[in-house]
């Protein structure tokens, strides 16, 4: 099971104190929030991808490479990457970067986004949110699997011959997740390629997460990729902790009543009921979070959102303090106890390199000489054999990996 | 024609959004279901009413409004909407329009929830000069709803409760209501027709479960392309 924080990004002013942070100290704060999240003991962190102000992080390869940088062994991921406006080119070649850069330490949620402008910015239609996101998916998928890629779709200029590079670490392509919270056909394209499912969770009575989990897991064995019990499932949640209950909440509580997204709406004590929202202490954290195995069964990656709505950067770190020392360890062992022999662990790069090749090395991909017209041909890879360009097959590079 | 021999059990809601207790806009949706009750009882039928008292939903709003999150109340209005066979909605008119909360209420809910439910109108003034507001305001939002309003709008000002042909238009409507109920209409509509109304997972009321696996989109899902540029896609469209 793994642990981790999520963050939006989002640079709010603090309601206690009425101080805005500047762009570059809230970016300093989440560097350190996320190496903090290492040094206590957690596995993972997020970082969401926004366009506009109060937003910083347009650029999430570049903070996570940082970030896998100044860490040892800190999983670095997204929440998410927008498969809509994002070119699912860029997608494949920066992620693939970072995959090397991190030594696999690293995966990827795709996610459409939830901000109308964005589209038009990057020169997309929202009206076609949808198909957007799953045909580029299409192509991402084959573009880190496949050396050479002919494509032709709705949405992009076609590819011919396309070498995205470099090729995935050790040519395993980084695990995805993909995010939603009430699109079936997300939740089907996840269960067709054998990729995790990320319920956000956080704004959602239960029931809406229950509902698209459990279509997920029956999709997952319909596709054959292994029992719905052992698909992969990631869930967001949302935590302040304090020693003791009536801490937790009146220090929550001011950050919580001006929250951007739900602020001046629901009371904290109806969002807690709600919601996953959990606000007391260590104890109250951890029965929340146990609740949660009950309605979408067990699961492999839990993320928590802390740093939102102009919570100050120490009460950050005393967050990731709590969590780290009382909330989280009571969880990975009750957790651990309680689950199902037969349920993996969420995929590793590790464990998928092991999936694909056994003891055996992986592949380590060289190029050919550059030919001198910068355009690849059917085999741009010295240990791959020369085939003609027909957009079919390029041999063991185009397996898929099925973990 | 033969006589009609159905007898059903029908399941109205009274959906009230006046603020006092009790108050004239209450006491129009209530007599509209007693007539409605009187007319569909005489005819055979038996009829289980519902009142939902918009006031007690208050506390809720704002979360529902700002999140969407409906509460306990929020649910069981809901509920009770979802089994309706038939509806009665009347508001009190302030600053020219149905209330704010009678509004608020209607733009919370799933837009599949009220398809094809036969629904009568009122609303009460302290003017005759609002008499209009059923008709152009509440007519275009239940519209949207595609719920089916009955054609007597039943509107009344002050001096309408002295006058005896406010109980004339109850009785037409209610008449039109028990009608439209026996017509099977909703049931036709939802049984034959629902796949043709554009619905979101988990809407009309948390009952719109199914997934239709052989969608354009559900192809996408699973590896395929899309058709031609100029070709439509099913599913996406508007309305």
């Amino acid at each position: 099971m793994q642990f981790g924080i999520f963050s939006v990004s989002d640079i709010t002013r603090d309601p206690v104190n009425g101080v805005t942070p500047s762009e570059a100290e809230r970016i300093d704060a989440t560097v350190n929030a996320a190496v903090k999240a290492e040094e206590v003991g957690l596995d993972v962190f997020a970082i969401g991808e926004h366009h506009n102000p109060p937003f910083f992080s347009s650029s999430p390869t570049t903070l996570l490479a940082h970030i896998a940088a100044l860490t040892k062994r800190l999983v670095v991921t997204t929440s998410t990457t927008l498969i809509t406006t994002n070119d699912p080119v860029r997608i494949a070649e920066e992620y693939a970067m970072l995959q090397h850069l991190s030594k696999g330490r690293m995966d990827v949620m795709l996610g459409r986004g939830n901000t109308a402008p964005v589209y038009p910015w990057f020169g997309q239609d929202i009206r076609q949110g949808l198909p957007l996101a799953l045909e580029h998916y299409n192509l991402l998928h084959r573009l880190w699997r496949e050396d050479v890629v002919d494509w032709e779709g709705r949405f992009r200029t076609p590819l011919q011959g396309f070498t995205s590079t470099p090729r995935p670490l050790d040519d395993v392509p980084p695990f995805v997740w993909h995010g939603s919270i009430r699109t079936p056909e997300i939740a089907e394209q996840a269960a067709f390629y054998g990729d995790g499912f990320f319920a956000n969770h956080i704004f959602w009575p239960k029931e809406h997460t229950q509902r698209m989990v459990e279509f997920y897991r029956q999709r997952f064995e319909h596709y054959g990729h292994g029992s719905a019990k052992q698909a992969i499932v990631g869930l967001g949640g949302q935590t302040y902790v304090a020693k003791n209950s009536q801490d937790a909440k009146s220090e929550f509580r001011p950050y919580f009543d001006e929250a951007p997204v739900y602020g001046h709406g629901p009371t904290l004590e109806e969002f807690t009921e709600m919601t996953p929202l959990a606000v007391g202490s260590p104890q109250e954290i951890i029965d929340k979070t146990l609740s949660f195995r009950e309605y979408v069964g067990d699961y492999q990656r839990q993320l928590f959102l802390i740093d939102h709505a102009g919570l100050p950067a120490g009460a950050v770190q005393d967050q990731l303090e709590l969590l780290g020392s009382e909330v989280i360890p009571v969880l990975r062992k009750e957790m651990d106890a309680r689950r199902d022999p037969e349920v993996p662990d969420a995929p590793t790069h590790q464990s998928l390199v092991k999936a694909k090749y056994g003891d055996a090395d992986p592949r380590q991909p060289r190029p050919n000489a550059n030919r001198g017209d910068n355009v690849t041909g059917g085999s741009p890879y010295q240990d791959t054999d020369e085939i003609a360009g027909d957009g079919d097959s390029t041999g063991e590079s185009a397996e898929e990996v099925s973990a | 024609m033969s006589e009609q021999t159905t007898h059903s059990a029908f399941r109205l809601v009274v959906v009230n959004a006046g603020i006092s207790d009790p108050s004239s806009t209450k006491l129009l949706g209530d007599r509209v279901a007693q007539s409605a009750r009187d007319i569909a009882e005489q005819r055979g039928h038996t009829v289980a009413v519902t009142t939902v008292d918009l006031r007690e939903l208050l506390p809720e709003l704002s979360g529902a409004l700002a999140s969407g999150l409906l509460g306990q109340r929020f649910t069981a209005a809901v509920d009770a909407l979802r089994e309706a066979d038939g509806v009665i909605a009347s508001t009190p008119v302030y600053k020219a329009g149905p209330s704010g909360l009678f509004s608020s209420f209607f733009q919370v809910l799933d837009n599949d929830l009220l398809i094809a439910k036969p629904i009568a109108l009122g609303a009460t003034a302290g003017t005759a000069r609002h008499a209009l507001v059923v008709d152009e305001q509440m007519r275009s939002l239940f519209a949207y709803l595609r719920a089916l309003s009955v054609p007597t709008s039943v509107f009344a000002s002050t001096e309408d409760w002295q006058d005896k042909s406010l109980g004339t238009r109850i009785d037409r409507a209610a008449f039109e209501l028990v009608l439209l109920m026996e017509s099977g209409f909703e049931r036709s509509v939802r049984g034959e027709s629902w796949r043709q109304y554009q619905h979101e997972y988990g809407s009309a009321g948390g009952t719109e479960l199914s997934i239709d696996l052989n969608s354009d989109l559900m192809r996408l899902a699973t590896g395929g392309s899309l058709a031609p540029e100029n070709a439509g896609i099913t599913g996406i469209d508007e309305g």
